[in-house]
């Protein structure tokens, strides 16, 4: 066990290093990225504000909890396991993924760390200047309302980071699963063509999830993508209680096992039957 | 004039028999782009089915105005793709100096080397809440409203792909195709698929003087739906306002040509 965490950490380490020094090549495209992610949420801030300022009943969050779900969402986007590392796509048309058999290591947690790698590293790139701009800049030009609020309590921020590291394992769980279907597929963009569909809805990220009709609600709350944003963004927000909040990460916890134990097992069945492309 | 659009529906087939050889990813492709704008659908769905009207705006009134502008920018999408991937493909490779040597225009030659076709998954969703719309609706189709729309339609078309046409010409500098100005344009479908009043007024007077998408989308809609308008228009300007469309794109266009002056190869 001990040699597998060091095994781990190192090659993580080394990939996260790897891809970091790639990224900061592209300093300006990460610049543009976090425009982006600003004017986007600007405009659902704006949309979301005027149903607000309509509405005959009392809608189911406040609207600080709204500004906080929208804003995390925006920093956090590059997370959602909505598509797969291109590189180990490569590995399986060109073939590549023999050498990776033959690595001393364990595949699955290998590609997990690549993932992680490759999920987390964009995302802490962008997630600075996206969240000095939401909590500090936009107050300073007179728009205090849209700004990111700070956690609701200090044991909600602690109950968020505890969420929010849940949140990337599951991130990867999905998004590793995306990977290993090309065993079977070639070409994972099929499964990724379905996950743009289903990912960005039943995660929040394009609505949050208690605003959409009551009837939905049940299944909205024990699906698995729901860990990736509803959960840990209202745990901030204190619109999950802290009385709550445990039994939520544990659902969350819960799913990531499972789908880690799922994308294991297919792994390891892939194995025996895998047909390496190329020649 | 005549063999250039000859030319334009040549190239455009050859482009398209290209893209048909590979069917099986062309479909999953057109699938992905139906199920991405589907989400948004889902959302605004989502909001309306919570908070009931925004304000005199319906579920149906929002439905005509996003059904329009996603069949407008898919088109855009599908026959703008050259501009779309020219700084990375002919920019960056140099392949441009081939275009110029060749007696036809460079807007043709460039606009007709690709075709986006999956993108008619988006379309075919901007048809699907159009129709609902319009069942919805009961519009009273007079021959004026008619007239209108269809300006309304063809100065949206020209102003998305003026814009495509200015992310290009950044490349002669950037050489890169910059995705900052995803924010005009995907920001600018996503902004003009509510109302535009519901906005903060900064905004509203960006996208109605800088960027003249409220002029091309919302003032007209509002006439063909005869509604009443809180920013104030009448009749009169959201019948002239699609006019800026097409101003907006012969100073995009006359941008293209400044910008090819200015190139300089990056090949060797």
């Amino acid at each position: 066990m001990d040699g597998l965490v060091t095994a781990f950490t190192r090659s993580y380490a080394a990939v996260v290093v790897a891809r970091f020094r790639m990224l900061l090549q592209y300093r300006a495209a990460a610049l543009a990225g976090i425009a982006t992610q600003i004017f986007w949420g600007c405009i659902k801030l704006m949309v979301l504000g005027a149903f607000y300022a309509v509405a005959v009943t009392t809608p189911p969050m406040t609207f600080t909890a709204i500004v906080a779900y929208v804003w995390l969402g925006q920093v956090l986007i590059g997370l959602l396991p909505w598509n797969h590392d291109p590189e180990l796509q490569e590995l399986f048309t060109s073939g590549g993924v023999a050498y990776e058999l033959l690595r001393p290591l364990d595949l699955y947690w290998f590609w997990f760390a690549r993932t992680l790698a490759y999920r987390t590293a964009p995302t802490l790139l962008r997630m600075v200047p996206g969240i000095v701009f939401a909590a500090l800049i936009l107050p300073l030009i007179g728009l205090p309302e849209w700004a990111l609020p700070a956690p609701a309590s200090m044991n909600h921020g602690l109950m968020f980071a505890l969420s929010f590291v849940v949140t990337v394992m599951l991130s990867c769980a999905i998004t590793i699963l995306i990977t290993i279907s090309m065993f079977w597929l070639i070409e994972a963009r099929g499964l990724s063509t379905f996950m743009y569909g289903v990912v960005p809805v039943f995660s929040g990220m394009i609505v949050p999830l208690p605003l959409f009709p009551e009837w939905m609600q049940p299944f909205l709350q024990w699906q698995p993508f729901r860990g990736l944003c509803d959960v840990p963004f209202r745990i901030y927000s204190g619109d999950i209680p802290l009385t709550m909040a445990s039994q939520e990460i544990a659902l969350q916890f819960a799913w990531t096992t499972i789908l880690i134990l799922f994308g294991y097992g297919l792994i390891t069945r892939a194995r025996t039957r895998l047909v390496v492309q190329g020649g | 004039m005549i063999a250039g659009v000859q030319l334009f529906c040549r190239l455009m087939m050859t482009a398209i028999r290209g893209q048909m050889q590979y069917r099986g990813a062309f479909l999953l492709m057109v699938l992905g782009s139906f199920l991405t704008s589907m989400v948004q659908a889902i959302g605004i769905w989502a909001l309306f089915d919570r908070f009931g009207n925004l304000g005199i705006w319906s579920v149906a009134h929002v439905a005509f105005l996003y059904g329009t502008i996603n069949i407008v920018f898919a088109s855009v999408d599908i026959t703008a793709r050259g501009f779309d991937t020219f700084g990375s493909s002919l920019i960056r490779t140099g392949q441009f100096d081939r275009v110029l040597v060749r007696p036809a225009s460079t807007v043709i030659l460039v606009a007709a080397r690709e075709v986006a076709l999956h993108k008619l998954g988006q379309l075919l969703q901007g048809i699907l809440v159009l129709i609902y719309a319009l069942v919805a609706l009961d519009i009273d189709w007079t021959l004026g409203r008619l007239a209108l729309y269809i300006f309304a339609v063809s100065s949206m078309y020209a102003f998305f792909y003026a814009i495509q046409i200015v992310r290009a010409t950044m490349s002669f500098w950037t050489i890169e195709t910059l995705e900052i100005l995803n924010t005009i344009s995907h920001g600018g479908m996503e902004t003009a698929q509510y109302p535009m009043s519901i906005y903060k007024e900064s905004f509203t007077n960006f996208f109605t003087y800088v960027v003249p998408l409220a002029c091309v989308a919302y003032f007209p809609i509002v006439g063909v739906l005869d509604m009443p308008d809180p920013l104030g228009s009448t009749l009169l300007t959201q019948s002239l306002a699609p006019l800026a469309g097409f101003v907006f794109f012969a100073v995009c266009l006359s941008f293209w040509f400044f910008g090819m002056k200015r190139y300089q190869s990056t090949g060797s």
